[in-house]
């Protein structure tokens, strides 16, 4: 327990002398130069930290569970702060604060009453959200839990009321409008349209191939794939027949997301490698050694 | 023979990482790029909307990305600005994600840097300097993704009272010499942008649709990571997009189009190295592994004949 306390105060020390100390930079690039400011020291400890999570590919190991550690930490605590500037503090402290100044100037003014005064003032009311936000705290008491589950469901109510209809239109009654229709067009038109194959015929080229086939392709892939989900009856015979097609369409479905997943992840490797080696390598290693 | 691709089989995948590393750090330490990329159609889409764009026209552009998506939207991002500053299209930019903020500030920084002085587009065409409040301006980051995104249809005024640096956004159709944001004069909801364009790490195209889209019928586009691009082709066919800029592939095919290649271009050789790459792994351990399976087969059969 003693070791915890030591550990999470060496932490923060350090959290504190690296923020402090990035703020400085040192060096010039050379004689009869400007100087050039590197925040070398900020460049360092990122260029470290990055090594730090790729000595994991090696094995798991301390210095690895540091940089982790010190990520997550970092994150949530760049988050709070984030939101409480941006949404606490403009949102519920000063429209509350600004709202009582309000009202005391109307009071001293003698214009309104008191119960006046307050309904004139929009900003005092905040104040209820912000109670509510604060119930929510009380989740992480086992008796008095249940007082959070005001806030949670008044919040789930609203979110869903809000969400559902556009939700609802945007991602299904326009999608299966979609899947009937080439609605991108100026003239909707038919995803299964024999006019496309008597293009095809009349005046064969790859582009009217596609947009010959890609229709049926569409219809058979949804009709099989739903089928392949249909369990109400086993998979055999006729059924087992567009069930397999269904594996099929969904099998090219997740090969085609791995492939961008890959190309995802790499992107990020390179988006690593491209700072550790022209910012940090050729930004601040090689002019330390006058390169 | 056989023991070398029973190797293969159990080669520890350390190997394979390291393939990997020297793959990407090889052309990057070397500095070349992909001269060319061929830009897909989903990509053309979004260009061409800009480019059919008149000068002064406004632009709304959510940067609502993250560090960790930084190497496949920033350079998304940057090409769309380059984009909008050679037209003269001016843009309004924001961040719906927490971490966006100091993204934006660093893009915008550079672009405007790199904009200062009076240049010569790519076509040839001559353009003056482009500066902050004129040309763009970046209002900050707002928490509340549906309810930013819904009083935006009303007044951007409403959310954003001033600008990222604390300057106020002057009143819709006020004076112009009165302000340091004057391009905010014209802006007051989505009826004055001519289209959204959402870069993003996350589900954020999918609320833009939702909300902004569906409800306030302004155009989207949207530039994502390649993870993600996939699931956001239904909506470009339907129409609730107007063009998809997907992952890397997407930034270099944007720069290739306005004639600029950056990081896009570069990032794209190790990124095709390692495509490769894997698909040669994939390939030999296949290989190797319907070889060993046929050979354990007949030696299978062959110890059951000698019984």
């Amino acid at each position: 327990m003693k070791n915890k306390w030591l550990l999470l105060l060496i932490g923060i020390g350090m959290a504190i002398v690296v923020g402090f100390l990035s703020k400085f930079t040192f060096y010039s690039t050379g004689e009869g130069e400007n100087m050039v400011m590197h925040n070398w020291l900020g460049l360092t400890a990122a260029a470290i930290l990055t090594l730090g999570i790729f000595t994991f590919l090696y094995k798991d190991n301390p210095f690895y569970k540091f940089a982790e550690h010190l990520l997550v930490g970092s994150s949530a605590g760049y988050t709070l702060v984030i939101y409480f500037h941006n949404f606490v503090r403009p949102n519920l402290i000063d429209a509350v604060v600004n709202g009582f100044k309000k009202v005391g100037e109307m009071q001293s003014a003698g214009t309104y009453n008191f119960v006046d005064s307050i309904l004139k003032n929009g900003g005092i009311w905040a104040i209820v959200p912000g109670i509510m936000g604060f119930l929510i705290l009380f989740r992480l008491s086992r008796k008095l839990g249940w007082l959070s589950r005001y806030s949670i469901g008044f919040y789930m109510g609203t979110a869903m009321g809000i969400a559902i209809p556009v939700a609802f239109q945007a991602s299904i009654i326009e999608q299966v409008r979609g899947t009937i229709l080439q609605t991108a067009t100026t003239t909707p038109t038919p995803v299964f349209n024999l006019d496309f194959f008597a293009a095809l015929i009349a005046n064969p080229s790859w582009s009217a191939f596609v947009l010959a086939v890609s229709g049926p392709l569409v219809i058979i892939g949804i009709f099989c794939t739903l089928i392949y989900f249909f369990f109400s009856k086993e998979h055999t015979g006729v059924v087992g027949v567009f069930s397999k097609v269904g594996i099929w369409f969904l099998m090219l479905g997740f090969g085609a997301s791995f492939g961008a997943t890959v190309m995802a992840r790499i992107s990020l490797l390179i988006g690593r490698m491209d700072f550790l080696i022209n910012d940090w390598i050729k930004g601040v290693i090689l002019p330390l050694f006058g390169g | 023979m056989k023991e070398i691709l029973r190797g293969f089989l159990k080669i520890d995948r350390r190997w394979i990482f390291l393939f990997v590393l020297l793959g990407v750090l090889i052309p990057l330490a070397t500095g070349k790029g992909l001269h060319h990329s061929y830009p897909g159609n989903e990509v053309k889409l979004v260009y061409n909307f800009i480019e059919n764009l008149q000068p002064g026209d406004i632009v709304m552009l959510s940067m609502d990305y993250d560090p960790a998506t930084i190497p496949e939207l920033d350079p998304m991002s940057r090409a769309l600005l380059r984009h909008c500053f050679n037209k003269g299209v001016r843009v309004m930019a924001l961040t719906l994600h927490p971490a966006g903020a100091g993204i934006c500030i660093a893009v915008i920084d550079e672009l405007l840097a790199e904009y200062s002085q009076p240049g010569i587009n790519p076509d040839g065409s001559e353009r003056p300097a482009r500066q902050y409040g004129q040309d763009i301006v970046f209002m900050g980051y707002k928490p509340g993704t549906d309810a930013v995104m819904l009083g935006m249809g009303e007044d951007v005024r409403l959310l954003f009272p001033q600008d990222y640096a604390g300057t106020e956004i002057p009143p819709y159709h006020g004076d112009p010499k009165e302000t340091s944001l004057p391009m905010m004069c014209d802006v007051k909801n989505y009826n004055d942008v001519k289209c959204v364009i959402t870069i993003s790490g996350t589900r954020m195209p999918e609320y833009w649709v939702a909300y902004a889209y569906q409800r306030y019928h302004v155009k989207i586009a949207t530039g994502v990571t390649a993870v993600m691009f996939a699931d956001y082709y239904p909506y470009l066919q339907t129409g609730q997009m107007i063009g998809l800029i997907p992952g890397m592939k997407g930034a270099a095919d944007y720069e290739e189009l306005i004639n600029h290649p950056d990081r896009g271009m570069v990032g794209m050789l190790p990124q095709s190295i390692i495509h490769l790459l894997i698909v040669a792994f994939i390939i030999l351990g296949n290989i190797a592994f319907f070889i060993v399976r046929r050979e354990d087969k007949q030696e299978g059969k062959k110890g059951g004949k000698k019984k």
